[in-house]
């Protein structure tokens, strides 16, 4: 009894000057679930990006001897119509679709971050406009817009290797409308505070005040909504990949690889094809959303949904 | 609350007229047309048919006769089906319609239940049970979703059909009929119910728990009210009060079709009708469709500000 109270008293800190960052940090760390979804992010991260290098299978390609083969020990997901393995496609198409979320998601925060902080700082017409474009934008149906302009910049010919960044292109210009509105409420909101007062009483620069005093108090916001809108731009480019408007052979996405499924012998016989793929977006987006709301609880615990 | 809505009412004017703008020359942007892709039509009659659907004019010109169209309710012709596109819109919608409200009633009477004992419960095994089971809906791409549905239940099980709307070559009558679409309904309601559910509980999880420790809830079972008459009366009731705006949302979801759901079960409602018309660029048809899904987004949105100012007179002072 006596020691378990005197190491106690040994392991207690002197409470630390934490910083906030310091407190999100600890916050974080006792959520269990997001801890988890960060663990299984960082397994998908290393199993697509440095997965491929333990592969005998990367620089092999077609091979037409060895296809349509079920899962064995040498091709541990089987091998596709061309006799590729499937587990290898399956590393290398993780890292074309993480790269596409993410950099949709750095897109859509940036221009969406930018116009909302205008929108929200000057207000008056500048405002008007950008949030009647958002308005406009966020009326239109996602999917079918998503479809116009794939078929719209399809007609440009890009290399089939510039094609992700037309995608993460298409994506952000479906996602900023949302974040601009977000960002603009919240600038608004933290203009009516007291020390915004205080800066307008002190004669402060605009840019002081945009980059010492407003920005800081959303970029928590930007993290959270950030974070979770990279699994929604994963959904969205596997669903385009799919329907054949999104990442185009040869590269591979997950998305494009459950097109196998469109082949009714494939689809019926051969699961291996698309059921993977399938399950890896799952497992991603899943990881990516713990790890979100695990963020927005450590970062605002106002935010909290218990 | 009237001028309010007549001002809410001005407001839309703006936003749809962007809307059209945006429609129509995104669309005319898009490579390719119906006259072109048909392979059998001579030069002349081509040059026929252009004049014929007035391609030869100028785009900005070509967009005030569609405008002009438009505003007196004519949503053009659909190239494909020769036939007016309001007309085709209406011979589908009813068929999205159905599934949509059903996996609707579903979505909502699991969401409001599981929501509620969810909350009540918390932390326990079964809400963190349901607690992963939201975040697994939320994750699941659609088409997959749709593609292990049919995998499992239609093809591996044989229990139901895998798509369409009635079984193949039969001309069933009265309830054998009835029984026949149902049948096929039921992957793609459990399909959308599935895709749905997930925010919808965990939104009704927050509010209960929001309303549960609110002082009125203590001072019914103060009261010594049963425990089922709190929970249900004093607590739902207030939980269900900001759902309202939420149902409203589900009006273009309702009648807009479920594009990628129906691809996927061939299920011929609007949204694998939108597909159909992409892949053959009937452009009157594609643009008539937009038009209407924005229309009703825009509805939705007023739609869900007036019914949240009726139910709440909290919200209506600070507009």
């Amino acid at each position: 009894m006596e020691s378990s109270a005197v190491t106690l008293e040994k392991n207690k800190k002197l409470p630390r000057s934490s910083s906030l960052w310091r407190q999100i940090a600890r916050r974080f760390l006792q959520n269990k679930m997001s801890l988890i979804g960060l663990a299984f992010l960082i397994f998908i991260i290393l199993f697509s990006f440095i997965g491929p290098f333990f592969s005998p299978y990367v620089n092999l390609g077609v091979d037409p001897t060895n296809i349509n083969q079920s899962p064995s020990a040498q091709h541990w997901l089987g091998t596709d119509k061309l006799g590729r393995d499937v587990l290898t496609r399956l590393m290398l198409a993780g890292r074309i679709s993480l790269l596409v979320g993410l950099g949709a998601m750095v897109m859509s925060v940036v221009i969406g971050g930018v116009l909302g902080i205008i929108s929200g700082f000057y207000r008056g017409i500048v405002d008007q406009i950008i949030m009647r474009i958002a308005d406009v934008l966020m009326t239109l149906p996602g999917l079918p817009l998503l479809f116009i302009m794939a078929a719209i910049l399809s007609e440009w010919k890009v290399p089939t290797e510039y094609r992700i960044y037309i995608v993460m292109l298409m994506l952000s210009i479906v996602g900023w409308p949302g974040l601009a509105r977000l960002v603009r409420s919240q600038i608004l909101s933290l203009s009516e505070r007291q020390f915004m007062q205080a800066t307008e009483a002190l004669g402060l620069r605009d840019t002081r005040k945009l980059f010492k005093h407003l920005l800081p108090n959303i970029i928590p916001l930007l993290i959270v909504s950030g974070t979770l809108s990279v699994g929604g731009a994963i959904l969205s480019e596997s669903t385009l990949s799919f329907f054949g408007l999104g990442v185009v052979p040869p590269d591979a996405s997950w998305g494009n690889m459950i097109t196998s499924a469109n082949s009714l012998l494939d689809f019926q016989k051969r699961p291996w094809l698309w059921v993977p793929p399938g399950l890896a977006i799952f497992l991603t987006v899943i990881s990516i959303n713990l790890l979100g709301d695990g963020l927005r609880d450590a970062i605002d615990p106002n935010m909290r949904r218990r | 609350m009237k001028g309010y809505v007549v001002k809410r009412l001005f407001y839309m004017i703006p936003t749809l007229f962007g809307a059209s703008i945006l429609i129509f020359f995104l669309y005319s942007l898009v490579p390719g047309n119906f006259i072109d892709a048909d392979q059998n039509l001579t030069a002349e009659r081509k040059a026929e048919l252009y004049e014929l659907h007035g391609y030869n004019e100028p785009v900005v010109i070509r967009y005030f006769i569609w405008l002009k169209n438009l505003l007196k309710g004519d949503l053009g012709y659909s190239l494909q089906f020769q036939l007016p596109v309001g007309e085709v819109i209406g011979n589908y919608i009813w068929s999205s319609f159905i599934v949509a409200l059903a996996s609707l009633i579903l979505t909502w009477f699991i969401a409001i239940l599981v929501g509620i004992v969810s909350a009540i419960r918390q932390y326990s095994i079964w809400d963190t049970f349901i607690t992963i089971i939201v975040f697994a809906a939320m994750a699941t791409p659609s088409f997959f979703l749709g593609l292990v549905i049919i995998k499992i239940f239609a093809v591996d099980l044989g229990w139901l059909p895998a798509g369409g709307m009635i079984s193949t070559g039969s001309n069933f009558t009265g309830w054998e009929y009835v029984k026949d679409v149902a049948e096929h309904m039921i992957l793609p309601v459990l399909v959308l119910t599935m895709l749905g559910i997930g925010g919808l509980t965990r939104y009704f999880r927050t509010n209960m728990l929001e309303v549960i420790k609110q002082d009125f809830m203590r001072t019914a079972r103060a009261k010594g009210l049963k425990e089922r008459v709190v929970i249900f009366k004093h607590g739902l009731r207030n939980a269900l009060l900001p759902a309202i705006t939420l149902f409203s949302f589900e009006l273009p979801a309702l009648f807009g079709g479920a594009i990628i759901t129906e691809q996927i079960f061939n299920w011929p409602g609007i949204g694998a009708i939108y597909m159909q018309a992409f892949s053959v660029r009937d452009y009157p048809l594609l643009m008539g469709f937009t038009m209407f899904i924005a229309v009703l987004t825009v509805l939705s949105n007023l739609l869900a500000d007036i019914l949240y100012g009726i139910a709440d007179p909290r919200v209506r002072v600070k507009k």
